[in-house]
């Protein structure tokens, strides 16, 4: 195993040295940086050229500037990787470090939240193979496949961002919409969930009537102007979310699972008050980070307290329940910055940003401001990614767990008698897992290519547009600090696919078979 | 639950699980392979659909502007289309029917989807652009320039990933090491960085040229597809008896393997072939395209973008053709991969459970 990654990371540097030569060289002789002087009627000209060429050290050929440049960047084996200067004379390295960050967020968010919804609806699309929610999840999915990034970043803007906060203004929902959203909130369940005629129509309606009532008074006590949780609705949310996620994982069953799953979700609700003082302190990233720590104690308490045997996934259940909680009373605090962050003279009552990465502010604003301002700024990039990269998840689940619900081992699995649950989540959804970690790293390669365009809508100053500057301007320094990074980046998580791969299916050895 | 119905809720579907095979043999009886494949294609609704509606897109396209053979300014002679305007003509802004304060808003008509007058076309169906273009045409030809784009690179990627990926397969050693290296090397870079590079110098020299280049790194995913399957078809004993029988590697090659994987090989090309349109508009879009006068979808929405909330339909229109285009190759790749795909079953009509129903009762009859 480890003379296997040596030897893929020896690859790997011949691997880079390959395509950085091919790319350097192949920039480099199709550009012409001296052709703007040369065209120009600076009374200097000849200096200018002369100037550039010294600078760019134009009077070498492209393949010895390269080994000039690849001399630096070999430094980072001695600890002092000199990645050479732009053109407006800054470091390169600088540069990149300053936009990676910026990519890097927006990138993992839009994979994170792919996966979840994606690896959701293609399982459940496949659950329910050959029905109307089949058929149309497939035509969704082929749909995302074939829309244009940049379009639908255009139509973002419009229907999302632009028309949210035209709403904001009265922050009513009309009747018609009312009746619209609950609608297709009820389709969407019915679909799901189901069954004989009687049992669809009764879901339809069930939801129907509940969206209705919740959308109604949404809109009568305008909540969006000044949105909150409080620690009721959190308490209810706690109460639904650890019984989906027992149901989902061990089975309502088994009871005391269902005890232990309420209790964390009540006592993590209670955390909801200390969490508060938490959050507010001097520095809410540690407040954040011991928030995490005590929930995910009392969801360690909970299991051990009511169980006695077959912890292990107890805990797990238990776990993942109390981070949502946790998230939702980080969401509670975003949500109390809200007023004061919509009444700001910078934001002015128009809070989805269409444009940056940021609000330049002016003066010095509380960390959760900032926070919610960073989180609004998100929004619409990252649904856009998320759109164009779900729908392969949609596919690649459904089709995996297809092929894997047809394996003799599942047929066993219900043979023994256990439940189609169990079957399905522990039997079944684990091997589907396995083929879709290979896709899920290989896919932030292309999801960064998706990135590049996505920053340029929007407007955030990540690798693309630093990649875009790079290729106008004839910056061949910068150009390659993109690309390198970009290929690395690339290479690595092809690596750890594979490495992935051999660990979660311990039938595939990796360097085996030479 | 699909399966469900084959754990055997009733009786009746229980019998059916073993006569599935019979109603599929049945109706295979006596059919070669692409027989059986085009019929199973054929009865893929979606991608009959989609091919019906493709053909069609692509005769309009391409038979709404004159064909200019030879230099564009001044034609040796020239195809007339059916189209009454050219993409590099200007004529007058029309305000006719517009809202006030815009000019050359679209005319065309369509009960009850656009406007809401009638059928027809109108002077320009689509509006007009700043200069006064007529946006229809802008349009068509964009979709021309699209579709070439798609099918060059859709050809290059196909011929080289295929080639590649066989020698690689079929010989394996030092061969399909130095090929796959080669591989890596290419798809190290995310193709929209490759592209940029490639169009940003190589975007004037025209649309064909522009793909030509793009189809020259876009063959990596196809490659290593067509090496695997060579890998495992090369193992198979009919391969052997051909070895035995005296063919040569090029026979074996072409006659025995590539057949039986060109299944793969076609539906992974319509799937890069929708990737391919994506990538050109993306390209485009960035300004490493195809660039001005040349027309591409993805340049016109880079340039109307900003127009969105005055004149939305510089917008509108382009992207809705991107996404026509792409949906179609994709929902005709979806067939294909259906029709090639031996386990592949479609869902059992009632009919033929009636039927299968009849044999069964018979056959115990008897």
């Amino acid at each position: 195993m480890i003379a296997y990654v040596v030897r893929r990371l020896g690859a790997l540097v011949m691997i880079l040295f390959g395509s950085s030569f091919f790319v350097y060289n192949i920039s480099a002789i199709s550009t012409d940086p001296l052709e703007e002087l040369r065209t120009s009627t600076a009374p200097n000209k000849e200096q200018l050229i002369l100037n550039l060429t010294r600078e760019l050290r134009l009077d070498l050929p492209a393949p010895i500037r390269y080994f000039i440049w690849l001399r630096g960047v070999l430094g980072v084996f001695v600890g002092r990787a000199d990645f050479g200067q732009t053109r407006e004379n800054q470091p390169v390295i600088t540069e990149i470090v300053g936009a990676l960050p910026i990519t890097v967020r927006l990138v993992f968010v839009a994979t994170i939240v792919a996966i979840i919804l994606g690896i959701g609806l293609g399982i459940t699309s496949a659950l329910r193979q050959y029905s109307r929610f089949d058929y149309s999840m497939t035509f969704f999915a082929f749909l995302l496949y074939s829309l244009p990034i940049f379009w639908v970043a255009v139509l973002l803007k419009q229907f999302l961002a632009i028309d949210f906060n035209d709403f904001l203004i009265s922050a009513q929902i009309s009747l018609p919409s009312i009746i619209f959203a609950s609608t297709i909130a009820g389709f969407f369940w019915a679909a799901i969930f189901s069954g004989t005629r009687k049992r669809v129509l009764l879901i339809f309606s069930g939801v129907f009537v509940v969206n209705s009532v919740f959308l109604s008074i949404i809109s009568a006590t305008k909540w969006f102007l000044n949105p909150t949780m409080g620690p009721i609705v959190i308490l209810l949310a706690a109460i639904g979310i650890a019984f989906g996620i027992t149901y989902l994982s061990v089975g309502l069953e088994n009871k005391s699972a269902v005890k232990s799953g309420l209790f964390c979700a009540v006592v993590g609700s209670i955390m909801y008050f200390p969490a508060q003082i938490l959050l507010d302190s001097n520095r809410p990233r540690v407040g954040l980070l011991l928030m995490f720590i005590l929930l995910i104690g009392v969801a360690l308490l909970g299991s051990v307290i009511f169980n006695r045997i077959d912890r292990g996934p107890i805990i797990r259940t238990n776990v993942i329940s109390v981070v949502i909680i946790g998230l939702l009373i980080v969401i509670d605090k975003l949500m109390q910055s809200w007023r004061p962050y919509i009444e700001s003279d910078d934001i002015n009552f128009r809070p989805i940003s269409t444009f940056g990465q940021s609000t330049a502010w002016l003066f010095e604003v509380p960390f959760w401001v900032r926070s919610l301002d960073i989180v609004l700024h998100m929004i619409l990039p990252t649904i856009a990614l998320t759109l164009i990269s779900f729908a392969g998840y949609i596919r690649f689940s459904r089709g995996t767990l297809l092929e894997v619900l047809n394996q003799d081992y599942i047929r066993t699995a219900r043979a023994k008698g256990l439940t189609e649950r169990t079957v399905i989540m522990r039997h079944a959804f684990r091997n589907t897992m396995i083929p879709i970690t290979t896709i899920m790293v290989t896919d932030i390669v292309s999801i960064v290519g998706g990135a590049i365009i996505t920053e340029q809508v929007f407007g955030w100053y990540g690798m693309g547009t630093l990649f875009n500057k790079a290729i106008v301007s004839f910056d061949l320094n910068l150009l390659m600090g993109v690309i390198l990074f970009l290929s690395t980046l690339a290479i690595l998580a092809n690596l750890i696919a594979d490495l992935l791969y051999s660990v979660l299916d311990p039938r595939i050895r990796v360097g085996a078979g030479k | 639950m699909a399966r469900k119905s084959n754990i055997g809720l009733n009786t009746g579907e229980e019998l059916l699980d073993g006569n599935e095979n019979a109603i599929f043999n049945k109706e295979t009886e006596g059919l070669s392979q692409g027989q059986i494949i085009l019929k199973r294609f054929v009865r893929h609704r979606a991608a009959m659909v989609a091919l019906v509606f493709f053909t069609t897109l692509v005769a309009i396209v391409y038979t709404a502007l004159d064909w200019r053979i030879g230099d564009p300014r001044n034609p040796r002679f020239t195809i007339p289309g059916w189209w009454n305007y050219g993409f590099e003509d200007t004529p007058e802004l029309l305000t006719e029917g517009c809202p006030e304060g815009i000019l050359g808003c679209p005319t065309i008509d369509f009960v009850p989807f656009v406007d809401g007058d009638g059928v027809q076309l109108g002077q320009h169906p689509f509006g007009q652009d700043n200069i006064g273009r007529d946006y229809f045409a802008l349009v068509m030809r964009g979709a021309q320039r699209s579709i070439l784009v798609m099918f060059i690179i859709g050809l290059i990627a196909t011929t080289i990933g295929t080639i590649v990926g066989a020698l690689a397969g079929f010989f394996r050693g030092w061969t399909d090491a130095v090929l796959m290296r080669l591989v890596d090397f290419i798809i190290t870079i995310p193709v929209i960085i490759i592209g940029s590079v490639i169009g940003f110098h190589f975007g004037n020299k025209g649309a064909a040229f522009l793909a030509l280049l793009l189809g020259l790194f876009s063959w990596t995913g196809l490659s290593r597809l067509v090496r695997g399957e060579f890998l495992s078809l090369r193992e198979r004993e009919f391969v052997d008896a051909a070895r035995v029988a005296g063919a040569t590697n090029r026979r074996i090659i072409f006659k025995h393997i590539l057949p039986n994987a060109i299944g793969v090989i076609i539906v992974s090309v319509t799937l890069l072939m929708s990737g391919a349109i994506l990538l050109e508009t993306a390209l485009s879009f960035l300004g490493f395209g195809v660039t001005s006068p040349d027309v591409s979808l993805g340049l016109l929405i880079s340039n109307y973008q900003d127009a969105f909330t005055t004149r939305p339909w510089l917008f509108w229109y382009p992207g809705l053709f991107i996404i026509a285009i792409a949906l179609c190759v994709n929902f005709i790749g979806d067939g294909l991969r259906d029709a090639f795909d031996p386990r592949q079953r479609r869902r059992l009509s009632k009919k033929d459970k009636e039927n299968a129903r009849e044999m069964q009762s018979r056959s115990e009859m008897a």
